[in-house]
């Protein structure tokens, strides 16, 4: 494939290394001069000087055959119009945008220009992962013997409020093991009712902890709880 | 007529005067707080006075868009100093608020001209300039005694 990346930053520099040695076809566009002295010492001809906003610059990169445009400089503007006219104006089949601002995605969007990717989304993404929601707590890791405790708070919008805990498809692999309502803590049984505030406690396998949310989160969650 | 002007500089903030003398409704939009004196330049009042409508922010902000009430605008000119920029927000201006009139300052002449095939209203100073540079080379008139051929007429 002949791939354009344009800006010659951290991302751009990197990811044409890696292209070169997938043996793809890269030209880097960089319009600071010393980045792109600093830049050419390694990359040689692979690099070009200059400001791809203008479409002679794209043009001289010989965009016209580009398989993939990929603008990842630190400005979103730049970005988003590379991107545009490389799809728009020289029918480049594939392209990838890199959004500095998480605000300017809508605006990406807007224009068309897809894939973007966001760093700062990226790892919020992960953090969210990471870091348990309110709602639902680790009460205990028990992390040789594989199994966890924890804690799920039912919101009143929780999609099994009002259902028989002998109703509920518990996932494979988790336990409902107790009620904490008004302060107290009970073992339910099959009759029981599940109402609004309820803290249930569940022992389960690691990796179960999505499942449980789906299960006791807000109906309008999409997945099926039955 | 409600206008927007985002990029209130030399051009943006001359056409905003006159359009405010014209009777319209004009706000300006500018990330620069400095630029609202240059909007004042030559004005018997202040800018606020006279009816005229100034924020702080940068029409890639949704909110400040909102503020500068782009939602009523029948007009939308992008003249920040940046090319980039002026594209950007005029394509956010015509298709996510739909103003019925956007026009662009694009520098780049070939930008100018491929946005303009795009749909987008756009001015090229650079265009204009270079236009009247060269119809004012080709009118002018040659050394006295030359010969149309170019060759001089030697005494």
């Amino acid at each position: 494939m002949y791939i354009i990346v344009v800006g010659a930053g951290k991302v751009g520099w990197n990811l044409a290394r890696e292209l070169l040695e997938k043996n793809h076809e890269v030209t880097v566009i960089e319009s600071n001069r010393r980045r792109y002295l600093t830049v050419e010492q390694e990359l040689e001809h692979n690099v070009t000087y200059g400001d791809a906003s203008e479409l002679w610059v794209l043009e001289r990169a010989g965009i016209q055959r580009a398989d993939m445009v990929i603008a990842v400089t630190g400005d979103d503007e730049d970005n988003m119009l590379i991107c545009q006219v490389a799809r728009e104006k020289y029918n480049v089949e594939r392209i990838i945008a890199r959004v500095n601002n998480p605000r300017n995605r809508e605006h990406f969007d807007l224009l068309g220009v897809k894939p973007s990717v966001s760093a700062t989304d990226l790892i919020l993404r992960l953090l969210e992962h990471e870091v348990p929601e309110y709602g639902l707590v680790h009460l205990l890791d028990l992390t040789e013997e594989r199994l966890e405790i924890i804690e799920i708070l039912l919101g009143k919008d929780s999609r099994v409020i009002g259902n028989r805990v002998g109703d509920l498809s518990m996932p494979e692999g988790s336990l409902l093991i107790s009620v904490l309502r008004e302060g107290r803590g009970f073992v339910p049984n099959a009759d029981t009712v599940l109402e609004p505030g309820d803290e249930v406690l569940a022992v389960l396998d690691p990796g179960k902890e999505d499942d449980l949310k789906v299960l006791f989160g807000p109906a309008d969650n999409g997945a099926s709880g039955g | 007529m409600f206008i927007l002007i985002v990029g209130c500089g030399r051009v943006g903030s001359s056409v905003a005067r006159t359009m405010l003398r014209e009777g319209h409704e004009v706000s300006c939009l500018d990330e620069d707080p400095e630029s609202h004196s240059r909007l004042e330049v030559g004005l018997e009042k202040g800018w606020e006075d006279l009816g005229g409508q100034f924020t702080v922010g940068t029409g890639l902000e949704t909110d400040a868009l909102l503020a500068a009430g782009i939602e009523k605008a029948d007009a939308f000119i992008a003249s920040t100093d940046g090319d980039n920029t002026n594209i950007v927000i005029s394509q956010i201006a015509q298709r996510r608020y739909e103003v019925p009139t956007v026009i662009a300052r694009i520098l780049d002449p070939l930008r100018a001209e491929w946005y303009q095939q795009q749909g987008l209203h756009t001015i090229c100073p650079t265009r204009v300039a270079i236009d009247m540079l060269e119809s004012a080379v080709l009118e002018g008139g040659q050394r006295d005694g030359d010969q149309p051929d170019g060759s001089a007429n030697v005494a």
